[in-house]
């Protein structure tokens, strides 16, 4: 397992083939990925300020992995996570899962997403010419939580 | 002596990322009330609790939760990570 919160770049690319590799190593039969990236929902984005809280934050995702890792026998399980500022198209975070046939990978992959929304501590800025307005948690994200 | 942290507009809106406090708070609640009795940037802060979250010593908590032995409080809102 690894994590990483980080203000520079990843390469989505080298860390997905390095992943896949390193699983199928350990007896994996299916990876899976996803990647965030910032978009412009308003045509009006200059940039994508992410704060976090340092210390809770690695406690919190780590947390989640090792549910993750447990719940669905995951062989691997990797969250890379960005904060600072951002621009359109910039790769927020990533998320890849390894397991023995894919319908737990989705499943973990998808559990990771929907945690690391809501109960990993971020915060979105939106800045514009106008200012700035941090991004409000939706009652949908909260409410994904109960699927698990 | 307690850190208490702040993050996101509720840092913006108090002014100052952490701070030192010698309280003698015996919960959340009663720090909430303790600070926003100081100063108007903190009233406001604290004006709706429904919209903040708190973490103590890094775990996330509730605001009738007890303040023994606790080091670090931090008053964010939700989370949007991801």
């Amino acid at each position: 397992m690894r994590l990483s919160v980080q203000d520079h770049p990843f390469d989505f690319g080298h860390e997905s083939d390095h992943f896949a590799v390193q699983a199928g190593g350990l007896g994996a039969g299916a990876v899976v990925t996803f990647c965030g990236i910032v978009r412009d929902t308003a045509d009006a984005l200059t940039a994508m300020q992410i704060e976090h809280y340092p210390g809770m934050t690695e406690k919190a995702i780590a947390g989640m992995m090792d549910q993750a890792i447990a719940r669905w026998d995951l062989a691997d399980a990797l969250v890379i996570h960005r904060h600072g500022r951002l621009v359109k198209g910039d790769l927020i975070m990533m998320v890849a899962t390894a397991s023995r046939h894919r319908a737990n990978a989705f499943a973990a992959a998808d559990f990771l997403m929907d945690y690391l929304k809501s109960r990993a501590p971020f915060w979105k800025k939106e800045l514009t010419l106008q200012g700035g307005a941090w991004v409000e948690a939706t009652a949908q994200d909260e409410a994904a939580l109960t699927r698990w | 002596m307690i850190d208490v942290l702040y993050f996101a507009w509720v840092r913006e809106r108090i002014g100052v990322p952490r701070e030192r406090l010698d309280t003698t708070a015996a919960t959340v609640a009663d720090l909430v009330a303790e600070l926003a009795a100081r100063e108007d940037r903190y009233a406001l802060a604290f004006s709706d609790l429904a919209s903040l979250r708190v973490a103590l010593d890094q775990e996330l908590s509730s605001f009738d939760a007890s303040l023994t032995g606790v080091r670090e409080v931090a008053f964010f809102p939700p989370m949007t990570g991801g």
